[in-house]
C-alpha cells in the first residue's frame, strides 16, 4: 500500500466535494479496493470513507419499490431485505461474513466485476441506480468487464430495485474465489420476464433476451429446453472453458426457473 | 475402557492452549533491536538476461540502508543440493548452481533479482520500485516434454540439456520386465499427470538475520522444520560459518508440509546482510511471494503399464515418469521422484518384476521439492489408478483383484529395493468394508439416482514407506546427509524431565504425544515432561521432521535415552535401598525392591543424583543426564485401505464428497487423537488435490493461479465427516515403540480413492470415462462426460 489521505465526511454534498481531488477515491467497504492497493495496484492520494453517511444506509420498501442505501452492506441486504426474498439470498451468499459486514452494493455496482452477483440482480431486476447527480437505469448503467455509465467521482447513494412476482438467483461457485463462475438471476414481473447472467461473458453482465422471450411465453424449466447461449463470448479460463460457462448458462437459468416457481 | 495417561491416551494438545489464544511464538513475532527489513525485487519473467541493474534512484530514497544484488554474492557459496542422484548410465545428475540473488540471469517467475534493506518493510518496497532491471526476455521452457527435445532453449548454460538426470530402476530388470509383458495375457496402460500444488502452509515464511560483533555469532531465527539441517547446509555450504558460530532458531512453525525442509535463499541472505549492515534483517513472506517462491509439490507426467497373466496375477508393472525440478535443485528434490517413489512402486502387491523410468526436467518455473507425502502419493496414486482400471476392463470387482495380489508374507521383499517387516492388507481391507458399510452401497447409489445424482465408489490401498531413514542405505543412495534422530532428557533434581529433541514440531502435537511415552516408561504424570524442540544452540544435532518420522525415529531416540536415565537411576535406587540392582523394579513412578515392600520415589532417586550424599559415585557419576542418537534400521511401513463415495452432478459435473472412510495401519498408536487429527488433515489435503487444487503455468511461464482467486484450496464444506480407524495393528519390528508413523498417510492414500470413485460414479452411468486427470473441477468433470 502506498501513502493516502483519508476522510469520512457525513453527508453526500461533503463527500462529492472531497472527490473532486485529484485522484480521490470513494471507499465503500473496501473488500475490493483495499486488496488492490496493498498489491500496489491501485494508489488514490486521498480515500474518501462512505461509511460514515447515515443517509445512504438502510433498506425500505415501499409501493412495490425496495430501495437500498449505496452504502449499506450485503449482511444488512440479506437480514432486511425480507420484500424481496431472492435478493436478500443473493446477499447472504456473498464471500464469507467479514466480506458481508464490509462490503457494500454500492461498491460492488461500481465496481461491476464481471463475476459479482449484484450486478445480475440489478440487471434482473430492471433496477434504477440512484447517484448524487441523476438516476440511471440498469440497462444503460453496465457496459462491460468493470465498466459503468459512472462519471469520475459520482456516488451511488441508493439502487431501486421493483419487487417481482417471482425471482431467484442461481450461483455456481468458481472453485478458488467463491465468486460466480456462472451466476444468473430471473425476475418475473407482471409486465415479462428479464434474465441477467453474471461470470459467463467477456463482455460482463448481460440479459439473456432469448430466455426472456422463451420463458415469457411459458415460465418453465422446459421452455429453454433448445436454447442455447453462444460460447463465443464467454470467458475462457482455468476454472472453465468457454463452452463450459455457456452450458453452465443454460443449466443455471432453468435451475433459477425452477426454484422461483 | 480408553486409557488417560500414557501411551495409547488422548489427552488434548497440551501446545494448542498458546496457539488458540494468540501467544504462540512465531518467527514473525520475533522482533529485534535496530532491526532493518529486506524487500526482494523479483523476477516478472520466467526467463531472462539481466544486463544492467541500476539502483542509484533507488539507493537514494528514504530509510534504505543498502541495496544487495547477485554482484554482492560473488564468491559466497551456491544454495546446496543434499541428495545426488546417479542415472541410469552411472552418472551424476546435473547439477547447476543456485545463487542467492540471480547472477546475469533469472529463470522463474519470483526469481530474486535484488534485495533492498530499510528502516521499515515499506520503505524497502517502494526503493525496490525504482530499481531499474535491464531486462532482456528469453524464451521460457515450461512444458516438460518439450524441455527435452533437442534444441530446446536451456534453463541452464552450462548444462549439456535440461534434463537433470534419467533414472532406471532396477536397470538390470528392464529387460526382464519388457518381456513379461510380451508374455502378459493383458496389459492395461494409463497416462496421467500428478498435478503441480503449493503447500501453502497457514504461517508464510519467515527469516531474521543477527550477527554479534562481541562474538562473531550469526543468528538465524527462520520458519524451518530442521533448524540443524538449515545450519548445516548454510553454514557449510552458502556462507561458510563454522556450527559454533552459527545457530538457527526455527521457534514455532506455522504448517510446513514439507516446504519448510529446504534450505531457501532469503535464509541465507538475511544471515549474510545482517553481518553486512551490522543489524538484524528480517524478511517476512506476503502470501504472493510465497506462491513464486516457496518450492512446490508433485508435478509428474507418468506413463504406467500393468501386465497381467490370464488369472488376473499382476506379473510386471513399467511406468515411464517426468518429474519437474522447477528452475533449480531444491534440497531433496532429486530424491522425491526417485528414491521415495520408485521405491513405492510395488506398493501392497506381490508384482514379481518391476522397472520405473524418472526423467527430472528442469523447467523456468518454481522449484519443486518434497510436499506431504514426497513420491509416495505420486507412486500410490498411479498404481491404484492402473489397478482400478485394469479391474474395469476385465470386468473383475476391484476390491477382489487387489487381495487377490496382495502381499499377505512377511516380511517382503520386494523387486524395488525395500523390505517390507509387516502389514496386514486384507486385515485392513476387511475393515474398511466395515467402517465404510460397503455392503450398503447399491442402496445409496439407488437413493442418489432418485435425487438425480450419479453415485461412485472408489476403494484404493497404499503403502509407503517412512520413519526416513537408515543413514547407511540412504548414503548409499546418494542423501549427502544422515537420517538419524537425536535426543537429550535432562532429569532435574525434582524429578522433572526436559527432552531436548531434534525432532521439530510444526503441527504434529510432539509437546503432547512425546511426553506421552516417558510417562509410559516412568510411571509418572505427562506434567511433568516438557519437550524443548526447534533451536540448535539447546538440542543435540538432529535432522528434524518430516517423512513421518518424528515418533518412529526421534521417540525411539528419546526411548534410547530415557532408557539410559532409567538404568542409571534404578543402580541410585539400588543403592538407596541397599538392594541388588537386579531386583530393582521401575512401576508408577517408585523403584522397589523386588518381593519386599521397600520403595523410593522417582522424585528422591533424581535428588540423589544431583545431592549425592549417599550415592555410589565409585560406580557412576552423579546427575541424571542422557543423550541417544538413534539411527533406524529399515523404513516403516504403514498401510491402509480407503474408500470414498462421490455424488456427481450430471447437468454441472460438479463432485461432491460423500463419504470418505480410512483404515489405517500405523502400528502402535501413542494418542490416538493426534493420529486421526494428522489422518483427517492428509484425507482434507488429499481431497485438495484430487479436486480443487492446481498450480497452472502459462507457455510464457508466468503462473496462472497466482492467489487464492484462483489457487482453490479445500475449505471446512468441501470435505465430509471422517471415518478413520487405526485399530488394525502390525507393529513395527525394528524400533521400541513398534510405532509406523502417521503423518503423510491421509494424503497419499486418499487422491486415487476420489479419482477412482469420479471415474466409477460416470462408468455406472455409461459413460466412457476411464481416466480424468487432477484436480476433477467441475469443467473437467463435465468435459470428460460429454467429450
Ligand atoms: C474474500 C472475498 C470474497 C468475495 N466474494 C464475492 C462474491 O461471492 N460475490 C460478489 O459479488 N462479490 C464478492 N466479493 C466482493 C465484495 O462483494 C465487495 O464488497 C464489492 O465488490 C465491493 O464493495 P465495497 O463496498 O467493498 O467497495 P470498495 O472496495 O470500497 O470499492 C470498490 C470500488 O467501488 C467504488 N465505490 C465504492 N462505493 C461506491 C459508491 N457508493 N459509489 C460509487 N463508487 C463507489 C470505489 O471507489 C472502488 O472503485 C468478495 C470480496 C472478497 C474480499
Amino acid at each position: 500500500m502506498y501513502n493516502f489521505e483519508f476522510v469520512k465526511p457525513s453527508t453526500v454534498a461533503e463527500a462529492v466535494s472531497a472527490l473532486g481531488e485529484e485522484d480521490a477515491q470513494a471507499l465503500g467497504g473496501g473488500q475490493t479496493l483495499l486488496p488492490t492497493m496493498k498489491q500496489r495496484l491501485a494508489s488514490p492520494s486521498k480515500l474518501v470513507s462512505l461509511s460514515g453517511i447515515a443517509d445512504m444506509k438502510g433498506v425500505s420498501a415501499d409501493g412495490g419499490v425496495l430501495t437500498i442505501g449505496g452504502g449499506t452492506t450485503h449482511g444488512t441486504v440479506a437480514a432486511e431485505a425480507g420484500a424481496y426474498p431472492a435478493l436478500a439470498d443473493l446477499a447472504s451468499h456473498i464471500g464469507d461474513p467479514a466480506v458481508r459486514n464490509r462490503g457494500t452494493i454500492g461498491g460492488s455496482l461500481a465496481n461491476n466485476d464481471p463475476s459479482a452477483c449484484y450486478p445480475s440482480a440489478a440487471l434482473a431486476s430492471g433496477a434504477t441506480i440512484v447517484t448524487n447527480t441523476r438516476e440511471i437505469a440498469a440497462d444503460d448503467y453496465f457496459q462491460g468487464m468493470f465498466t459503468t455509465a459512472l462519471n469520475e467521482g459520482e456516488i451511488i447513494t441508493a439502487v431501486k430495485f421493483p419487487i417481482p412476482q417471482a425471482a431467484n438467483y442461481q450461483k455456481f461457485l468458481q472453485p478458488a474465489s467463491r465468486f460466480a463462475l456462472v451466476g444468473v438471476f430471473v425476475a418475473k414481473y407482471a409486465d415479462g420476464v428479464r434474465v441477467a447472467v453474471t461470470g459467463a461473458s467477456e463482455e460482463g453482465v448481460f440479459r439473456w433476451s432469448e430466455a426472456e422471450e422463451a420463458l415469457n411465453k411459458e415460465f418453465r424449466p422446459d421452455a429453454l429446453m433448445d436454447l442455447k447461449v453462444a460460447p463465443a463470448n464467454m470467458i475462457g479460463d482455468l476454472h472453465g472453458t468457454k463452452e463450459y460457462r455457456a452450458h453452465l448458462v443454460g443449466v443455471m437459468t432453468k435451475r433459477a426457473v425452477t426454484a422461483a416457481g | 475402557m480408553p486409557k488417560d495417561h500414557g501411551i495409547g491416551a488422548s489427552p488434548k494438545r497440551r501446545e494448542d492452549v498458546r496457539f488458540l489464544t494468540g501467544v504462540g511464538n512465531y518467527t514473525d513475532d520475533i522482533n529485534l533491536n535496530g532491526q532493518a527489513y529486506v524487500h526482494f525485487l523479483r523476477s516478472d519473467v520466467a526467463h531472462g538476461k539481466i544486463n544492467g541493474i541500476d539502483s542509484t534512484a533507488a539507493a537514494a530514497m528514504p530509510g534504505v540502508v543498502r541495496i544487495f544484488t547477485g554482484a554482492d554474492f560473488e564468491g559466497v557459496g551456491s544454495i546446496p543440493c543434499g541428495w545426488q542422484v546417479t542415472d541410469k548410465h552411472g552418472q551424476p545428475m546435473q547439477e547447476p548452481a543456485h545463487p542467492v540473488l540471480a547472477q546475469g540471469k533469472v529463470r522463474h517467475v519470483g526469481d530474486p533479482i535484488a534485495a533492498v534493506v530499510a528502516n521499515t518493510p515499506e520503505q524497502a518496497r517502494d526503493a525496490a520500485e525504482a530499481i531499474e532491471v535491464d531486462m532482456e526476455e528469453l524464451p521460457a521452457v515450461i512444458d516438460m516434454k518439450a524441455a527435452v527435445q533437442e534444441g530446446a532453449t536451456k534453463v541452464h548454460d552450462d548444462l549439456t540439456s535440461n534434463l537433470c538426470y534419467d533414472w532406471g530402476f532396477v536397470e538390470e530388470n528392464k529387460g526382464a520386465v519388457d518381456e513379461a509383458f510380451s508374455n502378459a495375457a493383458h496389459v492395461t496402460t494409463l497416462e496421467l499427470v500428478n498435478n503441480r500444488l503449493v503447500a501453502n502452509p497457514m504461517e508464510p515464511r519467515v527469516a531474521v538475520g543477527d550477527y554479534a560483533r562481541h562474538n562473531g555469532e550469526s543468528t538465524l531465527y527462520t520458519t524451518s522444520q530442521n533448524p540443524h539441517v538449515i545450519r548445516l547446509l548454510m553454514g557449510a555450504f552458502v556462507l561458510g560459518i563454522p556450527e559454533h558460530k552459527l545457530r538457527v532458531v526455527a521457534p514455532d512453525v506455522g504448517g510446513g508440509f514439507g516446504t519448510k525442509i529446504f534450505h531457501y535463499a532469503e535464509e541465507a541472505f538475511c544471515t549474510f546482510a545482517a553481518k553486512a549492515i551490522n543489524r538484524p534483517v528480517k524478511w517476512t513472506s506476503s502470501r504472493s511471494e510465497a506462491f513464486i517462491s516457496d518450492a512446490h509439490g508433485r508435478d509428474h507426467v507418468t506413463k504406467i503399464e500393468l501386465a497381467l497373466d490370464a488369472d488376473n496375477n499382476f506379473t510386471a508393472l513399467r511406468t515411464e515418469t517426468y518429474a519437474n525440478m522447477g528452475a533449480y535443485l531444491s534440497t531433496f528434490a532429486p530424491s522425491v521422484p526417485t528414491w521415495l517413489h520408485g521405491t513405492l512402486m510395488a506398493g501392497n502387491y506381490k508384482t514379481p518384476l518391476i522397472y520405473v523410468n524418472v526423467k527430472a526436467v528442469f523447467t523456468n518455473t518454481v522449484p519443486v521439492d518434497a510436499y506431504r507425502g514426497a513420491g509416495r502419493p505420486e507412486a500410490t496414486y498411479q498404481l491404484e489408478r492402473v489397478v482400478d482400471k485394469a479391474a474395469r476392463e476385465l470386468g473383475v470387482d476391484p476390491i477382489a483383484l487387489r487381495r487377490q495380489n496382495f502381499i499377505t508374507e512377511f516380511p517382503y521383499a520386494t523387486p524395488v529395493a525395500v523390505e517390507y517387516d509387516t502389514g496386514d492388507y486384507n486385515a485392513t481391507m476387511d475393515k474398511l468394508s466395515e467402517i465404510a458399510d460397503l455392503s450398503g452401497f447399491a442402496a445409496r447409489r439407488a437413493e442418489s439416482e432418485k435425487n438425480g445424482k450419479l453415485r461412485g465408489l472408489g476403494v484404493n490401498c497404499y503403502i509407503e514407506a517412512c520413519g526416513i531413514a537408515p543413514s547407511n542405505l540412504v548414503g548409499q543412495l546418494g542423501a549427502r546427509a544422515g537420517l538419524y534422530e537425536s535426543a537429550t532428557v535432562r532429569v532435574n533434581a525434582t524429578g522433572g524431565l526436559v527432552v531436548m529433541t531434534g525432532s521439530h514440531s510444526h503441527g504434529q502435537g510432539h509437546e503432547t504425544s512425546f511426553p506421552q511415552v516417558i510417562a509410559e516408561m516412568i510411571g509418572i504424570d505427562e506434567s511433568m515432561v516438557e519437550i524443548v524442540h526447534g533451536d540448535t544452540a539447546n538440542t543435540p544435532m538432529g535432522m528434524g521432521t518430516y517423512g513421518s518420522r518424528s515418533l518412529a525415529v526421534g521417540g525411539s531416540a528419546m526411548v534410547r535415552a530415557t532408557e539410559k536415565i532409567i538404568n542409571k537411576a534404578r543402580k541410585i535406587a539400588a543403592h538407596l535401598m541397599e538392594a541388588s540392582e537386579a531386583d530393582i523394579e521401575l512401576k508408577d513412578g517408585a523403584f522397589s525392591v523386588a518381593g519386599t515392600d521397600k520403595s523410593v520415589a522417582w522424585g528422591d532417586v533424581c535428588l540423589a543424583a544431583y545431592v549425592p550424599h549417599n550415592y555410589p559415585l565409585e560406580d557412576i557419576e552423579p546427575g541424571l543426564e542422557e543423550t541417544a542418537f538413534y539411527d533406524p534400521a529399515n523404513f516403516t511401513y504403514p498401510s491402509g485401505a480407503y474408500c470414498c463415495e462421490v455424488e456427481v452432478d450430471p447437468d454441472t459435473g460438479k463432485v461432491t464428497i460423500e463419504s470418505f472412510a480410512a483404515a489405517d495401519d500405523f502400528g502402535n498408536i501413542v494418542n490416538p487423537m493426534i493420529v486421526s487429527g494428522q489422518v483427517h488433515g492428509g484425507i482434507a489435503q488429499g481431497i485438495g488435490q484430487a479436486l480443487l487444487e492446481g498450480a497452472v503455468y502459462d507457455e510464457n511461464g508466468q503462473l496462472l493461479s497466482a492467489s487464492y482467486m484462483d489457487y482453490a484450496m479445500p475449505r471446512a464444506d468441501d470435505v465430509p465427516f471422517y471415518s478413520v480407524d487405526h485399530s488394525c495393528v502390525t507393529p513395527c519390528t525394528h524400533n521400541p515403540l513398534g510405532v509406523k508413523g502417521c503423518g503423510e498417510a491421509g494424503a497419499i492414500g486418499s487422491p486415487p480413492a476420489v479419482v477412482n470413485a469420479v471415474v466409477d460414479a460416470l462408468q455406472s452411468a455409461g459413460k466412457d470415462v476411464t481416466h480424468i486427470d487432477m484436480p476433477l473441477s467441475p469443467s473437467r468433470v463435465w468435459a470428460a462426460m460429454n467429450g
